[in-house]
């Protein structure tokens, strides 16, 4: 805790000699651990990690498939130990709140109006969902056919 | 539910203070009273030192702004009964992330010098004569910046916004929502001139969509919604940039207008 000194408000700050103690509260390395809203806002910036990470995976996979059964069946045998299922648990979880984090950001990021007024938000985002339904489907539907 | 409350106030005195502390007043809790209430009848029974800033007490004029329990509030809008059901105690401090002047008064004018780099006023460089009458706008056009004008300068999605406590140069939340009040309304042609501050680093770009700001917001303003939208405008501007180097887009009104 210390007080402000002038020097660190910004520029265009006026009326600084006259209030030299000014008390300015120093922000927590852990200020994102006191609220819930903060906390999911954090969590849903983590996210990305694990969505990149997904990516890096079928990266993998994708040049195991090219190089032969064996390279695939080495690579299947990495997926199948406890620590990679955890992990792709755990990153699967966070993509799933990741998705749906971005699809409620549309309705606000793009207004969609028709005939003056705003259409609601959940018509906006209900398109994404939609289709992220519809694909899950058809790749399940490839997969187990 | 309980005949008294009591409020934890955050007393902070440039003379005395190097840090603020807490004092305990106990005030009764009637129906209608709202914590703005409660600190009056502290001022005027308990503590004449007690310093806050405060006005309309209706949730127009902006002034009243304070943590409450943690929480950005209007203490004119913010019932005791709310928190005497609860069984708890009130706990009020001056908005965060503002320099603190004494006890509840935040310091200002970071925030209004941040307003005023925003240019939010109608810009109309070729203004016609008042003869040929005022500016005709339709109800759709007022629909399309209504909402952000909505905006009292309460400064409580200041205090809600982690960005603006991180980084103090950010321009924040009400600044960037007011300006593209200006930038949606037909009758403007601003929106060049301000495109510099706002798709900027410390402009839109210092946002990461916390949504705090909305979420807290008193008016139902939305600044994140108006700074995720002005995005996509400086996104479109920049992409234009390319297509037409050096074009006429900057000099006059661009991007989202209002004009259809």
């Amino acid at each position: 805790m210390a007080v402000a000194k002038p020097e660190t408000i910004s520029a265009g700050t006026r009326y600084t000699d006259f209030h030299p103690r000014w008390y300015r509260r120093r922000v927590s390395v852990y200020w994102w651990l006191g609220q819930r809203q903060y906390l999911k806002f954090i969590l849903r910036e983590l996210s990305s990690v694990f969505v990149a990470l997904f990516v890096v995976e079928t990266l993998f996979q994708l040049a195991a498939l090219k190089s032969g059964p064996q390279a695939y069946a080495d690579f299947q045998s990495f997926l199948e130990s406890p620590f990679v299922i955890v992990l792709n648990i755990i990153a699967f979880l966070f993509v799933v709140f990741h998705a749906i984090t971005w699809f409620n950001l549309a309705p606000s990021a793009m207004p969609v109006r028709l005939g003056g007024k705003r259409v609601p938000d959940f018509l906006v985002a209900a398109p994404s969902y939609v289709m992220w339904v519809a694909i899950s489907v058809f790749v399940g539907w490839m997969v187990t056919r | 539910m309980a005949e008294t409350i009591i409020l934890e106030i955050a007393r902070y005195s440039p003379e005395r203070d190097t840090e603020p502390h807490f004092q305990s007043f106990e005030v009764p809790v009637h129906k209608e009273w709202v914590v703005l209430d409660a600190l009056n009848h502290i001022k005027d029974t308990a503590d004449g030192t007690l310093t806050y800033r405060w006005s309309c007490r209706m949730g127009i004029c902006g002034s009243c702004g304070m943590m409450v329990n943690g929480e950005p509030k209007l203490t004119c809008a913010t019932f005791l009964t709310d928190y005497a059901q609860k069984g708890s105690n009130i706990r009020v401090e001056p908005l965060r992330y503002f320099p603190v002047v004494r006890d509840l008064v935040t310091e200002l004018s970071d925030f209004l010098a941040k307003l005023k780099k925003v240019k939010p006023w109608l810009i109309h460089p070729n203004q016609p004569p008042l003869s040929q009458g005022e500016f005709l706008q339709t109800p759709t056009q007022l629909e399309r910046y209504k909402q952000f004008s909505m905006c009292i300068n309460c400064t409580l999605c200041y205090a809600a916004c982690p960005v603006v406590g991180l980084d103090p140069t950010f321009v924040g939340p009400a600044a960037l929502a007011l300006a593209q009040r200006y930038n949606m309304d037909s009758r403007d042609q601003g929106a060049g001139e301000r495109i510099e501050e706002l798709a900027h680093p410390d402009g839109i770009w210092g946002c990461t969509f916390v949504g705090e700001c909305t979420r807290v917001c008193p008016k139902h303003v939305d600044p994140a919604g108006a700074i995720q939208q002005y995005k996509l405008t400086a996104v479109l501007e920049w992409l234009k940039s390319f297509v037409m180097p050096r074009g006429e887009e900057t000099k006059h009104g661009s991007g989202e207008t209002g004009n259809d």
